[in-house]
């Protein structure tokens, strides 16, 4: 397991090939990358992305030990930014290489539903517009209740 | 004495990203009551719970809980990761 929070770009083509890079009997890996979105109705000059240091790694350990724990994974992988963004940058990376694709999928999936509503992130997005908190969606609450 | 710590609109309202209270509460909701008879801008920012979160020692928590031990309590709003 690796987890990493960073302010920095992360190399995505550089980190799927060196995840889980040389064990041999892991036949499936999948990777999800979150994206800076812009909006043409509502133009994004930037996104600025707050965190918890010392909680938000402690949040991500936990949760990615569950999937873990939940799913035989050979192993995972979460990238997380924070920090000033701006449209089209990746903001955050989840890996997980399991033998067969289904438990590599809902790993994947279960770690993006958790990460979104359960690591001390907070966004706060700036445009012509003006700046504001963006606000949690409760469709991002209820996407727990299925794990 | 307690480390307090504020995040997002939470920090914004407050003011603050974090400061040391002393205090006498037992539980999160104690605390809370306390800072909202500081000053206005507590009351403010403590005005709705059901916006809030919390956690004790970087834990995840509710409102009910002990604060017996405890060194660092934040509130923020709902988290928006990912």
């Amino acid at each position: 397991m690796r987890i990493v929070v960073q302010e920095q770009p992360f190399d995505l083509g550089a980190e799927v090939s060196a995840f889980a890079a040389g064990r041999h009997d892991l036949g499936a890996v999948v990777t999800f990358t979150g994206v800076v979105r812009d909006d043409p109705a509502k133009p994004l000059a930037q996104m600025m992305i707050e965190h918890y240091p010392g909680m938000t790694e402690k949040a991500l350990e936990k949760i990615a030990t569950e999937a873990q724990a939940r799913w035989p994974l050979g192993d995972v992988l979460v990238i997380h930014r924070f920090g000033v963004l701006h449209p089209g940058e990746q903001i955050m990376m989840v890996a997980t290489a399991a033998r067969h694709r289904k438990d590599a999928f809902e790993a994947a999936e279960y770690l993006m539903d958790y990460l979104k509503s359960r690591a001390p992130f907070w966004k706060m997005e700036k445009g012509a517009a003006g700046e504001g908190w963006v606000a949690a969606r409760s469709a991002d609450e209820d996407a727990l209740k299925r794990w | 004495m307690i480390d307090v710590l504020y995040f997002a609109w939470v920090r914004e309202r407050i003011g603050l990203p974090r400061e040391q209270v002393q205090t006498q509460a037992t539980t999160v909701a104690g605390l809370v009551d306390e800072l909202r008879t500081r000053e206005e801008r507590y009351a403010l920012a403590f005005s709705d719970l059901s916006s809030l979160r919390v956690a004790v020692d970087q834990e995840l928590t509710d409102f009910d809980a002990p604060l017996a031990g405890a060194r660092e309590v934040a509130f923020f709003p709902p988290m928006t990761g990912g």
